[in-house]
C-alpha cells in the first residue's frame, strides 16, 4: 500500500534507530520493516544527533545501552522545547518486567506520551528481541573465533610434542587428551600451557 | 548470605576504589566479592541500578539525588553510603581562548579567569554566537560547580552562556569540532583533550571549592537495607582502597590497573598523572603540580556528610529552577546515609567525625574536629568566592546567591 494513502487512514509512527553499530541498526529496522504503520530512520552518527533528532521529530526513538550520547538525548529531552510532546522513558514505567527484558536485552526506549500502549508494545518487544538476536550472533562469532584459535593452539601443542618427543601427531594428540583428563582441565587449556612453556624456554 | 555485590561504573580515575578494593584483594579480605559492570553514560548506569542489574554504582552525586526526587525519571529512592572522592575535575577551554583568560606560566585564578571570561562571553553573546560549555551530565557536579563559578564572576548560565551534555569521550572532539568552547570534565579527559593539543586547562574544580563533592557508591534504598551486612564489607574495603590509592608508593602500579582494557582502557601515563595531582596545562607546557586535584581518602573524605547532600540540593533548585522545598529538602539529605557509614567503620582504624554535617566552606586553615573515633584534622576547605554554605539556614543562602 503506498504510503501516502496509509497516512490518510492512520497516521504513521516515526521510529528513530539510534545506534552507533550499524549491523545492528539494520538488523532492527528489517525487524521493524514488517510494520506497516512505521516510517524508520536509522541514525548511526554521533555528530549532529540532536539537529537530527530535531528534524525527524520521532514518536518512539530506540537506542542502544552502550551509546554515550545517551546523556545527551535524555538532556535534549528534558530541557528542549523542539519536540513538542514531552518524551518519557520506556513505555510503562509500572511494568519492571518488560523494562528489565528491555535493559538486559540492552536496548533503551524514548516514547511520545499519548501513544497508545496497543501500537507501541509489539514494537518495543520487537526490538527487544531482535537486541537479543543480534547479542547471540555476536556470541556466536566470538565462540567461532575462539575456537579458531583454540585449534591453532592446539595444533601448535602438538607440533612442539612431535618434535621434542619424537612421536607421531595421534600419539601426540593422544597425550594431550590423556593430560586434559588426568588434571581435569580442557585439552586446549594444555595446549595454551605447553606453547607457553615453549615459549618461556627461549623456543618461541 | 549472598556475598557478591555487582557495580557499575564509568571508565573515569575516580572509579578507583571499587576496582582497586577488588583487584588488590581488599574485598575477598572484608567478606564481599565485586563484579565491575562497565558502561558508556550514566543514563545507563543508572538503568542498571534501578532494575536490578547492579547493586551498587560509581555515581554523580547529584544524579543520585536527582533519581530519588524524580527529576528526569519517576523518583526511586536511592542511598549513598560512601563517597567515591571530592573534586578531580577541570576547565578546559580552546587553546586560544584559553591563552586569552589564563595568562602565562601557570594555571589560572577563578577570579581573574572568570573576570576575562566574562568580556569575552559578552562580546560573544552580541555576536549572537554565545561561549558554549560542555558537561557531562545536567546532574552533576561538574555543572554545579561550573554554574557556581560561573554566576559568581557575573557571567549567567543560560543567559550570557551555554551549557549542554557532552559525554567524557567526545570532549576533546567536541572541543577540536568547535561544538564546545569549553568543557568541566573529570580526568583522563582533559589530558587527552590537552594532549591532542585542542584544548588547555584553565582552573580544576578543587580551585572552586576545595573540597567539592563528587562521585557516591549509590545504591537502591531497599537493596541498601537488604544487603546491609555485605554493604558494610563493602564500604570497609574501599577504605582499605583509599589509603592505599593514596599513598605515592603505589601510583605507578595503580596507574597501570586503571588503565586496562576493562576498566578505562587508556593511558597509563595520563591516569598516573592525575592521580598525583599533576596537571599538563598545556601541550608543550608546563606540568603544574595541584595539591588535592584529586581528593580520595584523607580527611574522612570518603565521609557522607548530610550537609555536602543539602548543597547539592540548594543548586538543583537553583539550576532546574525549582522551589526550594523543605519536604525535598529532606528526602535529598536523607540519600547520604553517615549512620551506615559510622556502622560499617566503628571499630576500625579509619577516623569518624563526631557531626554528620558541617558548615561548608568556612574552614580557613586546617582545624582538627571532634571525633566519634580517631582524629581528624580538616585542611583548608573554602569556596573561591569566600561564601559560606550554613545548613541551618539553606534558604538564606539561596536567596544570597547571584
Amino acid at each position: 500500500m503506498p504510503r501516502a494513502l496509509l497516512r490518510c487512514t492512520k497516521l504513521a509512527m516515526r521510529i528513530a534507530i539510534i545506534d552507533e553499530s550499524a549491523a545492528r541498526a539494520s538488523i532492527i529496522q528489517e525487524g521493524l520493516a514488517t510494520f506497516d504503520d512505521c516510517e524508520l530512520f536509522v541514525v548511526t552518527e554521533r555528530r549532529g544527533l540532536l539537529a537530527r533528532i530535531g528534524e525527524i521529530a520521532p514518536d518512539i526513538v530506540l537506542m542502544d545501552l552502550g551509546n554515550p550520547s545517551r546523556d545527551v538525548l535524555e538532556e535534549y529531552f528534558a530541557v528542549s522545547r523542539a519536540l513538542q510532546r514531552p518524551i518519557a522513558m520506556f513505555v510503562d514505567e509500572s511494568d519492571d518486567e518488560s523494562i528489565a527484558a528491555s535493559v538486559e536485552a540492552g536496548v533503551s526506549s524514548y516514547v511520545v506520551d499519548g501513544l497508545a500502549p496497543g501500537r507501541i508494545r509489539p514494537i518495543l518487544d520487537l526490538a527487544v528481541r531482535r537486541f537479543n538476536a543480534f547479542s547471540r550472533l555476536q556470541q556466536d562469532l566470538a565462540d567461532a573465533k575462539g575456537k579458531l584459535a583454540e585449534r591453532e593452539t592446539i595444533d601448535k601443542a602438538k607440533r612442539i610434542l612431535m618434535d621434542s618427543k619424537g612421536v607421531p601427531e595421534p600419539k601426540a594428540y593422544a597425550e594431550l587428551r590423556k593430560a586434559a583428563m588426568n588434571q581435569g582441565k580442557r585439552i586446549a587449556d594444555i595446549a595454551e600451557a605447553i606453547v607457553t612453556a615453549h615459549k618461556l624456554m627461549g623456543n618461541g | 548470605m549472598n556475598t557478591e555485590l555487582t557495580i557499575g561504573f564509568l571508565p573515569l580515575v575516580d572509579a578507583c576504589l571499587p576496582i582497586l578494593a577488588h583487584e588488590h584483594g581488599f574485598a575477598e579480605e572484608a567478606g564481599v566479592s565485586l563484579r565491575l559492570v562497565k558502561d558508556m553514560s550514566w543514563a545507563t548506569v543508572l538503568d542498571r541500578l534501578l532494575y536490578g542489574h547492579s547493586d551498587a554504582a560509581h555515581m554523580i552525586a547529584p544524579l543520585a539525588i536527582a533519581a530519588t526526587l524524580g527529576r528526569g525519571r519517576p523518583a526511586q529512592p536511592l542511598s549513598a553510603p560512601f563517597v567515591l572522592g571530592l573534586n578531580g575535575n577541570a576547565i578546559t577551554l580552546r587553546p586560544e581562548l584559553a591563552r586569552q583568560v589564563r595568562g602565562e606560566g601557570g594555571i589560572g585564578s577563578p577570579v581573574e579567569v572568570g573576570a576575562a571570561l566574562k568580556t569575552i562571553a559578552a562580546d560573544r553573546l552580541k555576536a549572537g554566537k554565545p561561549l558554549t560549555f560542555g558537561v557531562v551530565h545536567r546532574y552533576s557536579s561538574h555543572n554545579y560547580m561550573l554554574r557556581y563559578w560561573l554566576a559568581a564572576c557575573g557571567i549567567r548560565p543560560d543567559h550570557d552562556v551555554d551549557i549542554s551534555t557532552v559525554p567524557p569521550p567526545f570532549c576533546a572532539d567536541a572541543l577540536k569540532q568547535g561544538e564546545v568552547d569549553g568543557i568541566c570534565v573529570g580526568e583522563p579527559w582533559n589530558s587527552v583533550a590537552v594532549s591532542r593539543g585542542v584544548g588547555e586547562i584553565v582552573l580544576s574544580t578543587a580551585q572552586i571549592w576545595r573540597r567539592g563533592v563528587e562521585k557516591v557508591l549509590a545504591m537502591r534504598q531497599n537493596v541498601l537495607e537488604e544487603k546491609r551486612e555485605v554493604v558494610e564489607r563493602l564500604i570497609r574495603a574501599l577504605c582499605r582502597a583509599g589509603e592505599h590509592f593514596v599513598d605515592p608508593e603505589n601510583w605507578d602500579s595503580n596507574a597501570d590497573i586503571l588503565a586496562r582494557p576493562e576498566y578505562l582502557d587508556g593511558s597509563a601515563d595520563l591516569i598516573r598523572k592525575a592521580i598525583s595531582d599533576q596537571l599538563l596545562i598545556a601541550r608543550e607546557g608546563p606540568l603544574v603540580h595541584y595539591p588535592d586535584f584529586m581528593f580520595q581518602h584523607r580527611e574522612a573524605a570518603n565521609f557522607p556528610w548530610v550537609s555536602q547532600a543539602e548543597w547539592l540540593y540548594t543548586q538543583m533548585v537553583r539550576w532546574d529552577g525549582t522551589p526550594f522545598d523543605v519536604e525535598e529538602c529532606r528526602k535529598a539529605a536523607g540519600v547520604f546515609r553517615p549512620d551506615v557509614y559510622r556502622s560499617a567503620l566503628l571499630g576500625t582504624g579509619a577516623p569518624l567525625p563526631g557531626a554528620s554535617s558541617k558548615v561548608e566552606g568556612s574552614l580557613e586553615s586546617s582545624t582538627v574536629v571532634g571525633t566519634q573515633q580517631g582524629s581528624i584534622m580538616l585542611e583548608k576547605n573554602t569556596f573561591f568566592d569566600g561564601v559560606v554554605f550554613d545548613p541551618n539556614d539553606i534558604e538564606g543562602y539561596l536567596s544570597g546567591l547571584p
